[in-house]
Parts: C-alpha cells; structure tokens; sequence
C-alpha cells in the first residue's frame, strides 16, 4: 500500500514538468541563454518554498507518516566532487535538454527516442561506480 | 479550472508544486533524488558483481523506482489529456537563436526533430551520439555530483548544503558550455 503513496507523488511531479515544460528541450536551451524567467521562477520558488519546508519540519518536529523522527543529514563537503560531477552533468543536460526526471516524463509523453538518453544514462552510472576510487572527490 | 488544467502551468504553480513533492516524500521517510534510480537499476541488473559501488540492498530503493514510473505515467496522462497544444511560447531572442543555429522552432513539440526524430532524420548518427553522449554524462554527473536538479538544486539548497550550491555552480558551467560554444557549432 506505501509504494502506492510513492506512485501518487511520481504521477503528480510527471504532470507537473509535463504542464509546466520544464521537461521540454527548448526550455532548458532558453535557461542557459537567460532569455527567459520561467525556469528561474520554477526552481527557484521551489527551493524558497522548500526552504519554508524543510524549516516546518525541523521546527515543528513533524514526523514521517509512519511516526518516525525525520533526520537531516549534511552532505559530506567534497568540494571536488561537486564541482567536476555537476559540470559533468551539466553538459549532458544541456545536450539531452532533460534531467534523470524529465528523461521518464518524456518517455510518457511518447518521445520515445530519450530512451537512448536513459539507457546510456544507466551506462554512464555504471561507469561511474567501476572508475570512482580513480577520480578526485 | 479546465481551462487552468489545457494550459501551460505558470512557474509560480509548478515551484511550489515541486516543494510539496520533496515534502511529500520526506513525511514518506525518503528523500526527493531522481538520479539514485540510474544506480539502483545497475545493482538490480546485478553490477555489484563488478563494483562495491553497486553492492547494496536495492530493494529497499523500490519506493524510488515505482516514484519513476510515476512520475512515466505523469508525463502520459499530462501529455495525453492535458496538453492540447504542445509547442513551447519561447522568448523571442531564443527563437532568433535557435535559427540561426539550425534548430527550426515551427510545429515542434516538447523536443527539437532535429536531434529527437529518428525516422525522418537527414543527421541521423547525430541525433543519437548527442542522445547518447548526452545521457552518458548525465548519469556520470549526477553520481560523481551525488545527485541532480532534485537532489542538489531543489532539495540540496532547501537545506541550505553549500555543497548542493557548488553542484549548482557546476551544472550551469557545463550548461552554459554547450549551449554557447558548442551548439553553434554542430548543426
């Protein structure tokens, strides 16, 4: 029954990147020229609001649905890893014009061809974790 | 409210939708990270044999797998019955651009035919290095990063992890590198 909560909340953030095309190519290629506010506005909203989340929960002391104390945990600082990693995955954003979310959106909608983009996706993963010890972190 | 539903959402509706999504999931004991998925997928297919990397539990990364399939069937029904019109209102400078670099911006759907179309396609070996090449960084990124657009730039900067900031810095370096000097030159 608790996967069926998971599914709702799947199926709603689909919709949403959908209706709001943040999961079309051609809003990611207007972000990166600045020409337009709107992926702005849809980020950052969701990480003020977010913020004013995340600050009820911790403040408010809620917890999960299945009344466990919720835990914050910080990220370790690996500043390297941050900085390579996310420029890498920034070019591969920019060219697929989807990120691992808009990638399942878009299969839904019927651009079938993304597929690729996940496949090798799941590859470049893989490769990640055969060659990690290798890079700096 | 129909009306509302055929339309494009406004970035003020879908943010703070996204936030209750990270919410819903935190009060569901998990945490809002797309990308863990593509790292789930290869335990399951079994590369802990070749990687500790991948040797873990990934059943108890269920919960994520059925929130991507969700979130295949969002992207469904979305396109499918709320979506009458799918071409994109882009600012006009990006429709001058796009032109200029070879990418047409007349009865295009979600995705440039240019790269995504693979039947009628004169760049066919194109489209699929870039879908490929593009996909392979994405999923190499995210993992060397330790998360993407949802778990650095949303959920990361809701907690307010310089670290997620950095990622954040990086995702725009790379971003801005393709767009600028290497889209210009490729089609």
């Amino acid at each position: 029954m608790k996967q069926l909560y998971f599914l709702f909340w799947g199926i709603v953030f689909g919709i949403v990147l959908i209706k709001s095309e943040v999961a079309s190519w051609f809003r990611i290629y207007e972000m990166f020229q600045f020409d337009s506010f709107h992926m702005y506005g849809v980020i950052g909203s969701a990480v003020i609001f977010g913020i004013i989340l995340t600050q009820v929960i911790k403040r408010m002391k809620i917890k999960s649905i299945d009344k466990q104390d919720l835990v914050f945990v910080d990220k370790d600082f690996m500043p390297k890893r941050y900085i390579f990693g996310g420029i890498i995955f920034g070019l591969g954003w920019a060219l697929t014009g989807a990120c691992p979310g808009p990638m399942f959106a878009l299969f839904g909608a019927g651009y079938y061809s993304i597929l690729i983009a996940i496949i090798f996706a799941i590859l470049g993963t893989l490769t990640y974790g055969i060659i990690k010890d290798k890079l700096p972190h | 409210m129909n009306n509302f539903l055929y339309e494009p959402w406004p970035w003020y509706v879908a943010g703070p939708l996204i936030s209750l999504i990270m919410f819903a999931l935190i009060i569901g004991g998990k945490t809002f990270g797309v990308s863990s998925n593509l790292r789930t997928i290869c335990s399951a297919c079994g590369a802990g044999k070749i990687s500790g990397f991948f040797d873990f539990n990934w059943k108890a990364q269920t919960w994520n797998l059925v929130f991507i399939f969700g979130v295949l069937i969002g992207g469904y029904i979305a396109s499918n019955f709320m979506t009458p019109d799918d071409s994109i209102s882009l600012a006009s400078a990006t429709v001058d651009k796009l032109n200029s670099i070879g990418i047409s911006t007349e009865n295009q759907g979600y995705v440039p035919r240019e790269i995504f179309d693979l039947n009628n396609n004169a760049q066919l070996g194109l489209s699929i290095f870039l879908l490929a090449i593009g996909g392979f960084l994405v999923g190499f990124g995210t993992r060397y990063a330790g998360g993407c657009t949802s778990g650095h730039a949303i959920t990361g900067l809701s907690q307010l992890q310089i670290g997620s900031l950095i990622a954040v810095i990086g995702f725009f370096i790379g971003g801005l590198i393709v767009t600028h000097f290497i889209y210009p030159h490729i089609f």
